[in-house]
């Protein structure tokens, strides 16, 4: 309970007129840059650490960060859903079905499931935060570089459900990710993959690149390509019913994503080299795999959003628990904040808690404080957000392709990056137009690095020695259960067949 | 926030211009003594990302700049060129650059490695070296229960069996790695296998994390970076790579290498360099200009904010530094195998 008194005084904290205004221009802040694409709420930060150091206020500071990163992602929500341009990785998954939903006149039940599952996940991942940090945080770091192989194993097979109907272009696809992903210099080795002399391709194509090539560009170029195939008008919105614009139905299926989106975000946000997105797309394939009315996937099925988007927000939660108890940041923003940090003189680590309680507990009452903000803020505006629908085409994607320019340049201030969102932008156009499902080509590109890296260290560090991923408990559960996520949905169909077999040669006989 | 960037930029650039338009007036009327510098924008160039150390010193540095009023009216800005252990901006600085006196760039210790593993075709030493600014030690750390008591442990350990010890730290050719080598080579043992246990990770996090869950042996890293898990009983600090003992989070002081009975020191330092080609008299500018900087007290309160240790030399004596840190670091990075 002492855990709980700290708490209150954190509200205390949080509660002044003050650190309010720090946490609303956090959240607002965080949901533009959210929306935009490529810039994201690492370079936000950065960007902003410079000002915050000039405010000498490091715990309105760290409540205005957080509130940054989390608005960064509801406002990523916002536009993978409506525009099909996820703006970072994280938020890929959700943009598989809410694109779905809103193409099918779902748009606001889209965005109201994506924001409230945003919220519940995140209040009940910062209550999980407020109680079992430190255990947590010494649960994460005992991963060794053989499980990140198998986990990464266990997630790749969620190609399986972002594959389409032809497995042969979702595998294609997938190529495409993994041979993005060995682009630039070798972590282990140091030689240069696949740079054709280009300085700027030494350090690999950055993540945010692909996504803005793939999804923003290359969306822009495939509408225009088609546009006098396509409808004058948008379809039509749905008349809104119920609460908050979901329907009772609608209710009746997002609640349960969203708990289990939170169960898997959580955990995997903690890990040090986990990320969020391998909990959005696992996420995704277990609602798939669950469903009931598994023909509606892939065309507006409204729990392929709300798992993924509470799988999203639930990570971030995950991310500070190492974070504030061991000082390991475990995504590029959690290294941003910890830069901040250490302009203040603040180490995270141990001692944090001890050392600065008050700062850290104003810091986790402001997750409850800004998400009930960023709550009052996206619901209402999501009657906003649907205009967006009606701008005429040729502008809307004029502008997309203005702001992913501008984020590509914002990021690396580099004109060859910008060049290479264009390449991927047009490959992707070529995509669209042949069938090519989108997702997995992001899989490979954030799955492959993962697994290549963790691979040799794990071979290396074993003296080549490849028992290692058998006669480890934890690795070997991992992969048994990767074989198992594979295996599983054809069982039936296996069982099926050899009876089918049997009973023709019992036919046969007669 | 772009539109808050473009603004600043525009603002700037109307500043500008009027200023230049002052000056025109001015100088038409009489003429100047000397010619003072800065005369335009101070153009410093941070060769990796924002929030970096680079990006650190090139910010302290033109807030020093600022606040010690050093700048003769102008202003300073900084940019960030990212990529390839600061070859990029590198290359950019010498290839664009050359001659003028009012880009400088921020260098270091990192990119001497970096000019090697990702074989630029410049080097460091293609520069005007201006002066070297500030250092930090690195740190040898192993597990509270790690075998190795000292740092003779370790490296008997690894000389009688170069695959024993499993090293980690940033990334390949980097300061940490480089470290690895110099001390298996003081060491007697097989630089090249030793340095082949190397793990490298991308940032201190992700090989404080290896080192609790036991994949790696032994972490290497900035003196500062481990502090917190030294503090907390978690990790033991074996030397410091530094001149002298120095507390990295253990309460008391740590020794060095050189206490240990091996010959090596390695500083991650850095510094400020000058494009190619400008004139001996700019030369001088630029280093009056930094010297300036290094004497004021706004540099003082910056090296104390961000604990960095003081390390200057300048002019010719930086030139000669960054000349014998080239070859050495050059040296042991084809001994272990990097770089060919």
């Amino acid at each position: 309970m002492n855990a709980f008194a700290d708490l209150v005084d954190g509200f205390g904290t949080v509660l002044t007129p003050q650190n309010l205004l720090y946490a609303a221009i956090g959240v607002t802040v965080g949901t533009l840059v959210g929306m935009l694409p490529g810039i994201g709420p690492a370079l936000t930060i950065a960007l902003l650490l410079p000002v915050a150091l000039e405010l000498d206020d490091p715990t309105g500071t760290l409540i205005m960060f957080a509130g940054i990163y989390y608005g960064a992602m509801y406002g990523g929500s916002t536009t993978s859903i409506l525009l099909n341009t996820p703006g970072e990785s994280a938020s890929v998954a959700t943009s598989i079905e809410g694109y779905q939903m809103a193409r099918r006149g779902r748009a606001r039940a889209a965005l109201a499931t994506a924001a409230i599952g945003s919220f519940v996940a995140a209040i009940i991942t910062t209550v999980l935060l407020t109680f079992v940090t430190e255990p947590m945080a010494r649960l994460a770091v005992s991963f060794r570089a053989s499980d990140y192989f198998a986990l990464a194993l266990l997630a790749m097979v969620t190609v399986t459900a972002v594959v389409g109907a032809s497995l042969v272009r979702g595998l294609m696809s997938l190529t495409f990710g993994l041979f993005l992903g060995v682009v630039g210099i070798d972590a282990l080795t140091g030689q240069a993959r696949f740079t054709f002399g280009v300085a700027s391709m030494l350090d690999g194509i950055d993540v945010v690149v692909v996504i803005v090539g793939l999804f923003a560009v290359g969306e822009a170029l495939f509408i225009a390509s088609r546009l006098r195939d396509l409808p004058e008008k948008p379809v039509p919105l749905e008349p809104a019913t119920g609460f908050a614009w979901l329907s009772r139905a609608d209710w009746a299926r997002s609640w349960r994503p969203w708990l289990r989106g939170t169960a898997l975000g959580f955990p995997f946000g903690a890990l040090p080299s986990g990320g969020a997105e391998l909990p959005t797309f696992l996420s995704y394939m277990y609602e798939k795999r669950r469903a009931k009315n598994k023909d509606e996937f892939g065309r507006g099925a409204i729990e392929g959003v709300a798992g993924p988007e509470a799988a999203n927000n639930a990570s971030f939660s995950g991310v500070l628990v190492p974070l504030l108890t061991l000082g390991i940041p475990t995504s590029a923003t959690a290294a941003v904040m910890l830069a901040a940090f250490s302009y203040f003189n603040l180490s995270p680590g141990p001692q944090l808690f001890q050392t600065q309680s008050s700062l850290v507990w104003a810091l986790i009452a402001s997750l409850f404080v800004g998400n009930v903000l960023l709550l009052a803020l996206n619901l209402p505006l999501i009657r906003l957000w649907v205009k967006v629908l009606q701008v005429p085409r040729p502008l809307l994607y004029a502008g997309i392709l203005v702001f992913a320019t501008l984020g590509v340049y914002a990021v690396s201030g580099n004109i060859v990056d910008v060049l290479l969102a264009y390449g991927i932008g047009l490959v992707a156009m070529l995509m669209r137009h042949l069938d090519f499902p989108i997702a997995p080509a992001i899989l490979g590109l954030i799955l492959g690095p993962l697994m290549e890296t963790q691979f040799r260290r794990a071979l290396l560090l074993a003296d080549g020695d490849l028992s290692i991923f058998v006669t480890r408990p934890l690795t070997l559960a991992l992969l048994l259960l990767a074989v198992a996520a594979l295996a599983l949905p054809h069982l039936p169909k296996l069982f099926r067949g050899r009876r089918a077999d049997r009973l023709a040669v019992v036919t046969g006989e007669d | 926030m772009m539109r808050r960037r473009f603004l600043g930029i525009a603002v700037s650039a109307l500043v500008l211009g009027a200023a230049g338009c002052a000056e025109q007036s001015v100088g038409g009327k009489e003429e100047p003594a000397a010619a003072a510098y800065p005369s335009k924008t101070l153009q410093i160039m941070a060769p990796a990302a924002a929030g970096g150390g680079w990006d650190t010193t090139a910010r302290s540095m033109q807030k020093a700049l600022q606040d010690a009023s050093l700048l003769n009216g102008q202003s300073a800005e900084v940019r960030n060129v990212n990529g390839a252990a600061g070859t990029i901006g590198l290359a950019e600085l010498v290839s664009s650059h050359s001659g003028n006196a009012h880009q400088l760039m921020i260098t270091g210790l990192v990119m001497i490695g970096g000019v090697v593993t990702n074989k630029s075709q410049v080097n460091l030493t293609g520069t005007t070296p201006i002066a070297t600014l500030t250092s930090e030690s690195e740190v040898v750390v192993v597990r509270a229960d790690s075998p190795y008591q000292s740092l003779k442990d370790l490296l008997d350990a690894a000389k009688a069996d170069p695959t024993a010890v499993k090293w980690g730290g940033g990334s390949a050719g980097g300061t940490d790695h480089i470290l690895v080598g110099l001390l298996a080579k003081a060491a007697g043992a097989d630089a090249k296998t030793v340095a082949k246990q190397y793990v490298a990770y991308s940032g201190g996090g992700e090989a404080k994390a290896a080192l609790l869950s036991g994949d790696i042996s032994v972490g290497v890293s900035g003196a500062s970076e481990f502090a917190d898990l030294v503090k907390a009983g978690d990790l033991r600090a074996l030397a410091v790579s530094g001149a002298a003992p120095e507390d990295v989070g253990a309460g008391t002081p740590t020794p060095t290498i050189k206490d240990a009975g091996y010959e090596v020191e390695l500083l991650n330092w850095r510094g400020v360099v000058a494009p190619p080609g400008i004139s001996d008299a700019d030369r001088t500018a630029v280093i009056g200009l930094v010297d300036k900087l290094h004497a004021s007290d706004a540099w003082k309160q910056a090296l104390a904010e961000k604990k960095w240790q003081d390390f200057y030399k300048s002019g010719d004596e930086a030139k000669a530094y960054f000349e014998s840190e080239s070859t050495r670091i050059t040296s042991v990075l084809a001994e272990i195998g990097l770089g060919q």
